[in-house]
């Protein structure tokens, strides 16, 4: 485990029968790259979104490394080398130009949003939004006293555009492209995502919200994203996914990049949904500079295999990281997540909660990483990781690694695994309420440090959507 | 209506194959208070669970009856709905579950749908003041981290809110101090109507100082051995259960000459 991650899945999916994101729409593109990846496709890109020089070039040492690197020898190696690279779509343009109004957004691809519910959770409670369809952001928006405060939102592709500088002095730095071999992927053939400056001091009240929705069959998405909180600013940033069910493999490989300046408070939260034929292995990694604060609240549900470890750096003292994350997993589903948080100056402190559930002979594993460097004195770390198994046959795994190379610090571990208990189900039963709803009313207890961090109306989705794949999964 | 509110006839357990309760009749009419006392062991917890419908208890013979319906067969929900009540010697935690949500759970699938929000937090609030309990308390998680004076309180205010017609007490009494002890006490007596009947289980006298039994009956081995008045309940206080034993054994041998 010394590399950063990311992570995919396979195996023949049951295809969700209640997963309700499974449509899809007839494909509308100006633009549809050849299966597979070469320079070529790469070239092609970066012309068609007129980037400088500098960024071609970087894709294309990005491509030499991603051909070099082996695929990982660790985690679900099965599964992961099921993946087709060479029939995947890396670049898939839906529209000539992103949209700011929705009305200009074309039909099919809005009234997908619209059965996402996207511009309705703008208008009650966002304060920008950005929605990629395969490979580019079709809408984006930001409140305009946001913007007057100088809030910069954009899809990544704009912000390269319009404020390169920033970009360029950014841009790969926290995961650069040799970090892992799916960062490499992202970093050659990256397209959309979003790009956040917020300015020194500036509060932003209520949350921004990137959505993500692969529309193709075969379709790479490659999002991009880099959120920057300047000196004593804070910022929350929300993503959710989904996808069609489709019978053959669809490849996510993000790479989101977020830095914490001095006394900055960032927190990233994602609600990933994809459908079950999608492998996700995205790498997602903070720098937290002194004082700041970061967290990843992260939600998995979907995928076939999702490999994900979202990473905290606590570069300077007093800079504090919390990782909060659940995984859900059902048939045929492996969820491979945890966090990495590196206590890289003095007096920092991190927090790990990770919960996750199996049914249906589903399989989740957490995967972690704390490592204190040596003069990284007065460090405080606690680690929890809490498995519930629903079924027999579902299994959960922790590989929990600990590099402590610092004697006066304080590093806590526990972990437990639970099996949804005849007792418990029999005592709410006693009471009245059904079988499913004891074990539906179980489940959001044991995710309810999860959820109660959510805004509400992702709290009431996200149990809506557990309630969905619980249905008559006790035994 | 001279039908019995409820009646326990020839009820034989196993568990696991081993039989522990080796044909148990009982019957409770409406205002009634029965104690059913013994050592531990006997099958007192084994009778209160198999009655509630606990999945692990087999019933291998005999029948429940609950104000006329036979619900042998019926799942722990459905007798709950039904009007029977479990208050458990061992109330379970549910972590994350706080005890507003938990009791409006449970009214909701009592009532077949959601109470107002205002009767419900007005209702809550009046138990829970009977009860001597902190409006804090509705928002912790239910039984998790509660001392046994609290886990205990909470199944009363279960009780209380869910007004079941027969209500089954397993030692309802034990791990309490005298304070709680009252406290529970006087919740269980201040909802008894003339319409509830309530099996209180307890090896100790002591709870019955506070709630006044109709009826006592003594288990020993599985059966109901004796049955009497409340001075059966004093005279097990001063004598214990030895000579119950003897003489069982004797009754038992004259039954098989």
């Amino acid at each position: 485990m010394s590399e950063a991650i990311d992570a995919m899945n396979n195996e023949i999916g049951d295809i969700g029968t209640d997963y309700k994101y499974g449509f899809h729409d007839k494909e509308e593109f100006v633009f549809k790259s050849q299966r597979g990846l070469s320079r070529e496709v790469i070239e092609n890109l970066s012309r068609m979104k007129k980037e400088p020089q500098w960024m071609l070039e970087f894709r294309l040492k990005a491509y030499e490394i991603y051909m070099e690197k082996p695929m990982p020898t660790w985690a679900n190696t099965e599964l992961l080398n099921e993946i087709q690279f060479d029939n995947i779509y890396y670049y898939l343009r839906p529209q000539d130009s992103e949209k700011k109004n929705w009305e200009d957004v074309p039909e099919g691809i809005r009234k997908t949003f619209d059965r996402l519910g996207i511009p309705e959770a703008e208008r009650k409670f966002l304060a920008g939004v950005t929605a990629q369809y395969e490979s580019e952001v079709v809408y984006h928006s930001i409140r305009e006293d946001l913007e007057k405060l100088g809030v910069k939102f954009f899809s990544m592709d704009q912000g390269l555009q319009e404020y390169p500088e920033i970009v360029k002095k950014y841009f790969g730095t926290v995961i650069p492209p040799n970090d892992n071999k799916f960062a490499a992927l992202n970093s050659a053939v990256w397209s959309g995502g979003s790009f956040v400056y917020v300015p020194k001091g500036v509060h932003v009240a209520i949350p921004l919200q990137a959505y993500f929705r692969i529309n193709a069959e075969n379709m790479g998405q490659f999002e991009r994203t880099l959120i920057i909180a300047d000196e004593g600013s804070s910022v929350h940033y929300i993503e959710g996914c989904t996808a069609p069910t489709y019978s053959s493999d669809s490849l996510h490989s993000a790479v989101v990049e977020l830095i914490a300046l001095p006394g900055a408070k960032l927190r990233y939260t994602t609600i990933q949904n994809w459908s079950k034929n999608v492998f996700n292995l995205v790498t997602k990694r903070a720098q937290a500079y002194r004082d700041a604060t970061v967290e990843w609240v992260d939600g998995n549900l979907g995928s076939k295999l999702t490999m994900k470890y979202p990473a905290i750096y606590l570069m300077e003292p007093g800079a504090h990281g919390e990782v909060l994350s659940i995984a859900f997993s059902g048939k045929d589903q492996h969820q491979d997540a945890g966090s990495k948080i590196i206590h890289a100056a003095p007096n920092t402190t991190s927090v790990i909660t990770s919960k996750s559930i199996s049914k249906d002979n589903g399989r989740t594993t957490y995967r972690g990483l704390v490592k204190v460097y040596p003069n990284a004195e007065g460090c405080k770390s606690s680690v929890k990781c809490d498995a519930l198994l629903l079924n027999e046959g579902s299994r959960s795994d922790t590989y929990p690694t600990m590099e402590i190379d610092c004697e006066n610090v304080q590093i806590g571990h526990e972990a437990t695994v639970s099996k949804v208990g005849d007792e418990q189900l029999f005592y709410l039963r006693s009471r009245g309420l059904s079988e499913d709803a004891a074990a539906m009313m179980i489940v959001n207890g044991f995710i309810e440090p999860f959820t109660k961090e959510l805004p509400l109306e992702y709290a009431v989705e996200l149990n809506r959507l557990i309630q969905l794949e619980m249905e008559g999964s006790v035994g | 209506m001279t039908q019995p509110l409820f009646k326990i006839e020839d009820l034989k357990v196993s568990i696991e194959g081993k039989q522990i309760l080796d044909g148990v009749n009982l019957t409770i009419n409406a205002g009634e208070i029965h104690a059913l006392m013994g050592r531990n062991g006997t099958g007192k917890s084994t009778l209160a669970n198999t009655l509630m419908g606990h999945p692990k208890y087999e019933i291998t013979g005999g029948k429940i009856w609950l104000a006329g319906q036979d619900i042998t067969e019926l799942e722990p929900e459905e007798r709950s709905i039904a009007g029977l009540f479990l208050a458990f010697q061992y109330p379970i935690a549910i972590p994350g579950v706080n005890v507003v949500n938990f009791l409006r759970a449970a009214l909701k699938a009592h009532r077949g749908g959601d109470m107002p929000i205002k009767d419900f937090r007005i209702l809550l609030k009046e138990q829970m003041n009977l009860l001597s309990m902190q409006q804090s308390f509705a928002s912790r998680y239910v039984n998790d981290g509660f001392s046994g004076g609290e886990k205990k309180r909470l199944e009363i205010l279960q009780m209380a809110m869910l007004n079941p017609k027969m209500v089954l007490l397993d030692e309802t009494d034990s791990g309490l101090d005298i304070d709680a002890l009252k406290v529970v006490a006087e919740g269980i007596n201040r909802t008894m109507t003339k319409d509830r009947g309530v099996l209180l289980v307890t090896h100790y006298q002591r709870i019955l100082d506070f709630v006044k039994p109709n009826f006592v009956h003594v288990m020993m081995n599985g059966k109901i051995v004796k049955s009497g008045g409340p001075e059966l309940a004093l005279e097990l206080e001063k004598q214990g259960y030895d000579w119950l034993g003897k003489e069982t054994k004797h009754e038992n041998q004259a039954t098989a000459n």
